[in-house]
C-alpha cells in the first residue's frame, strides 16, 4: 500500500500552568468514534488534559486506553473525576462513564466552547469526515451537518490525489495555486471517477499543478454546497487537515465571498465532541450536587 | 430485416447484429482511450462475423453512456429502454430488469412487450456499480474473475460498514490484518453491493420475474448475494453484458 | 437546532433534517417509517434531556437506498406523520 499521509499520530497533552488540585470540580468526556477515541479532562469547565488514540476492536478497552493516556503525567486518578460523559458511536460502552449523550449534542456544545459565540459558521474537515455547524448570536447551535459517507470532500479524497500524482500532501495547496489560468474543475464528485478523469487529463498532457488546481476547485465547490445547507455567515472558521491546504481554502473563500479566520491551534478540532461531553458532565454534576 | 445495436458502455463496447429477431453475431471490445475508434473496430468485426457488409444493415441503434459518440448509428435509445427490450426478448416473463454495469446500476420495470414502465438508477457513485467490486478485488489482491467463486466458499457473514468505495478499501485492508478469511471478505463485498442494488430496486416494487443483466451479472458471488438480499430467484441470461445491445438492435424506428 | 442526517456523494444529495426545537418527541414518524430508519433518541439540549427523532446510525450513510421505496421527493410517510412539521427531506439525485 502507498504511504498514507492522512494518518494522524496518537498523542496526549496537558495544558501548561494549571494544577488540578486547586479545581473545585474535575469532569471528563470520552468520545469513542469508529476510528479514533478521545478523552478530555476539564477542571472547572476549562480544558486541562486530553488524549487522542486509535479505536481498537473493543469499545470499553479503547475508552480505558484513552482515559489512561489522558491521565498520564497528571498525577490524577480516575476517582478524582467527579462525573464522566461518554459520547460517539461507542458511548454506551464506556465502563466508567456516569451517562451517555449523543455525539451531535456534544459536538455542537464543544464547537461553541472552542470557537466562541462570535463564530457563526464552522467547517471541520478531517481525514474521514466533514462537519458543518452554524451558531446564532447567542452562541446556540442552530444547524449541524456531518458527512462521513463519501470520501469526496474529506482529507482522504485529497490524499488519493496526492498519491496518484506523487505529490506530498502539504505541497498540494501551493502547487495548485501555481497555475497561469484556473482550469475547469474536475467534473466527477466521486473520488474513484475523479481519479480516472485525472488520469485522462495527465494523458492529454496536463501538468500536475493544473490537475491539482482542477481537483482543489472541485473540492471547494463541493464544500461550499454543504455549507449552503447550514447557511454560511461571518465569522467563519475552518479546522481539520484541509484548513492547511491553501489551494482549497483560497478557492472556497472566493466562492463564499469572505475570508476564514486565521487558524488557531489552541484546541485540536478532533476533541470537539469530548470537550462538549466534559462540559455536559460538569453541568450534570452540579445539578445533581444541588438536588441532593 | 437486419439491424444492429451498439452499446457504448463505460468499460466495454458491445455490438449485436439481428436478422428478423434472430441474433446473427455479437462482438465486444474494451472502450479504451478512444471509445469511437474501439466501437468502429468492434462493429466491423461483428459484421465480418455475420458475413455481412455495412449496406446490409437497415438500421443501427446506439445506447449506453457513450451513445453520443457512437459511430455509424442512425438512431439511439435510452439505456433503460434497451434493458427492457433486451430483457423481454430473452425472457418474455421478465417484469423487472436489473442491470449492473461498471459505472452504473439500474433497475427497470417493464410490461410483457418489453416496454419500460418505470426505472431507478444509481450513477456517479462507484459504490453502487461494478467499479466497487473491481476496486475491492485490488484491495483484496484477488483476481476479479475469482471474486465470485471465492465468495461462495465463505463460512461466515462479516459486516462491511463503509458505504464508499474509498473507505471500503481501507476496511478490507483492516479485515485482512485481522486475519479474516479472504472468502468471508469477498462475500462481505458482494453482500454490500447487493444490499444497495436490492434497496434501489425496491423503489419499483419487485415484480417477478426478475432478471439480472450487465457485466456484473457474470459474477456468481454477486448473483448469490443479490438473491439473498431480494429474497427472490433471479434469471440470468448467458452473455448478460449483451442485453443492452440486443435491446438497441430491437428498438423501433424513430 | 436543525440536524441534517445524510450525505452528499457523487450521485446526489440526500438528507433527512430534524428540527429539534419543533420535534415534541411524540414518535409518530418512527411508527410511520416502514424501514426502521428513524428512532427516538435523548438529546441534551440547553442542559435538558429532550426526546427527539433521529436517523439511526445504521441508516445514516445509506438513506438514499433505505428510503428509496418511500419516494422521498414526494411526501414520505414520516413527513406526513409529523404534526409539528419537524422533518424535511432533501432529495436531489444528479
Ligand atoms: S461518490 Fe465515490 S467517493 Fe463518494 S461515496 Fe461514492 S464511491 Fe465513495
Ligand atoms: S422516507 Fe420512508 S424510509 Fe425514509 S425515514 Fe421517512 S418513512 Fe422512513
Amino acid at each position: 500500500m502507498s504511504k498514507e499521509f492522512w494518518r494522524w499520530p496518537e498523542y496526549r497533552r496537558t495544558v501548561p500552568g494549571k494544577d488540578w488540585k486547586n479545581a473545585e470540580v474535575v469532569t471528563a468526556g470520552v468520545d469513542i468514534g469508529s476510528v479514533s477515541s478521545k478523552a478530555v479532562i476539564m477542571t472547572d469547565g476549562e480544558l486541562y488534559a486530553y488524549s487522542i488514540m486509535r479505536t481498537g476492536s473493543s469499545s470499553p478497552d479503547s475508552a480505558q486506553k484513552a482515559m489512561d493516556r489522558a491521565l498520564e503525567e497528571t498525577g490524577m486518578k480516575l476517582d478524582d473525576i467527579k462525573y464522566t460523559v461518554g459520547t460517539g458511536y461507542g458511548r454506551v460502552n464506556v465502563p466508567f462513564a456516569n451517562r451517555a449523550i449523543t455525539e451531535i449534542a456534544c459536538h455542537a456544545r464543544g464547537a461553541n466552547y472552542i470557537w466562541g459565540p462570535k463564530v457563526r459558521t464552522v467547517l471541520d474537515m478531517g481525514g474521514q469526515d466533514c462537519k458543518a455547524i452554524h451558531c446564532d448570536e447567542r452562541g446556540k447551535v442552530t444547524a449541524f451537518l456531518m458527512n462521513d459517507k463519501c470520501a469526496a470532500g474529506t482529507g482522504r479524497g485529497m490524499e488519493v490525489f496526492a498519491d496518484l500524482l506523487s505529490v506530498p500532501i502539504e505541497e498540494v495547496g501551493p502547487m495548485s495555486l501555481s497555475v497561469d489560468k484556473e482550469p475547469e474543475p474536475v467534473s466527477s464528485t466521486c473520488v474513484v471517477f475523479a481519479k480516472s478523469e485525472a488520469v485522462g487529463l495527465l494523458r492529454k498532457g496536463w501538468p500536475k499543478n493544473m490537475v491539482l488546481a482542477a481537483y482543489c476547485s472541485a473540492m471547494a465547490n463541493r464544500v461550499s454546497e454543504l455549507l449552503e445547507k447550514i447557511k454560511v455567515e461571518k465569522e467563519f472558521v475552518i479546522t481539520g487537515g484541509i484548513a492547511k491546504n491553501i489551494g482549497v481554502v483560497k478557492r472556497l473563500e472566493n466562492i463564499i465571498g469572505f475570508k476564514a479566520l486565521p487558524i488557531q491551534e489552541k484546541f485540536d478540532p478532533m476533541t470537539a465532541g469530548s470537550i462538549g461531553a466534559a462540559l455536559f458532565a460538569k453541568a450534570l454534576y452540579e445539578r445533581s450536587a444541588k438536588s441532593t | 430485416m437486419t439491424t444492429a445495436g451498439i452499446d457504448m458502455g463505460a468499460r466495454n463496447i458491445k455490438v449485436v447484429i439481428l436478422k428478423d429477431n434472430k441474433i446473427l453475431s455479437k462482438g465486444i471490445a474494451l472502450s479504451g482511450f478512444d471509445q469511437k475508434a474501439s466501437a468502429e473496430k468492434a462493429f466491423n468485426e461483428t459484421l465480418t462475423k455475420a458475413g455481412l457488409s455495412h449496406d446490409d444493415i437497415k438500421r443501427i441503434v446506439a445506447t449506453g453512456a457513450g451513445k453520443d459518440v457512437a459511430p455509424y448509428a442512425n438512431s439511439e435509445i435510452s439505456m433503460m429502454g434497451a434493458d427492457a427490450l433486451g430483457g423481454a426478448y430473452l425472457f418474455p416473463s421478465a417484469r423487472t430488469v436489473i442491470d449492473v454495469g461498471a459505472e452504473e446500476g439500474r433497475a427497470v420495470k417493464c410490461d410483457d412487450k418489453g416496454k419500460m414502465i418505470d426505472f431507478v438508477i444509481n450513477e456517479r457513485c462507484a459504490a453502487g456499480a461494478g467499479t466497487f467490486v473491481e476496486a475491492m478485488s485490488r484491495a483484496l489482491e484477488v483476481k476479479l474473475e475469482e471474486m465470485g467463486p471465492l465468495s461462495l466458499k465463505a463460512e461466515k457473514a462479516v459486516p462491511m460498514n463503509a458505504q464508499c468505495t474509498i473507505f471500503a478499501e481501507s476496511e478490507v485492508v483492516s479485515l485482512i490484518h485481522a486475519k479474516t478469511p479472504k472468502a468471508d471478505i469477498s462475500k462481505a463485498i458482494h453482500d454490500a453491493i447487493a444490499d444497495r442494488i436490492a434497496s434501489m430496486t425496491r423503489r419499483l416494487g419487485i415484480q417477478r420475474d426478475v432478471i439480472l443483466v450487465g457485466g456484473v451479472a457474470k459474477n456468481v458471488g454477486f448473483i448469490e448475494s443479490l438473491k439473498g438480499a431480494l429474497g427472490v430467484d433471479l434469471l440470468v441470461p448467458d452473455d448478460p453484458e449483451f442485453v443492452g445491445a440486443i435491446g438497441a438492435a430491437l428498438a423501433p424506428a424513430k | 437546532m436543525i440536524v441534517h442526517y445524510g450525505y452528499k456523494d457523487g450521485s446526489g444529495e440526500y438528507f433527512i433534517s430534524v428540527d429539534t426545537d419543533k420535534c415534541n418527541g411524540c414518535g409518530d414518524c418512527v411508527e410511520a417509517c416502514p424501514a426502521n430508519v428513524l428512532e427516538m433518541t435523548t438529546m441534551m439540549i440547553d442542559l435538558e434531556d429532550k426526546l427527539v427523532a433521529a436517523v439511526t446510525e445504521e441508516h445514516r450513510n445509506k438513506i438514499k437506498y433505505s428510503c428509496a421505496p418511500c419516494k422521498p421527493e414526494e411526501t414520505p410517510p414520516c413527513v406526513s406523520a409529523c404534526k409539528q412539521a419537524a422533518i424535511t427531506h432533501t432529495w436531489k439525485p444528479q
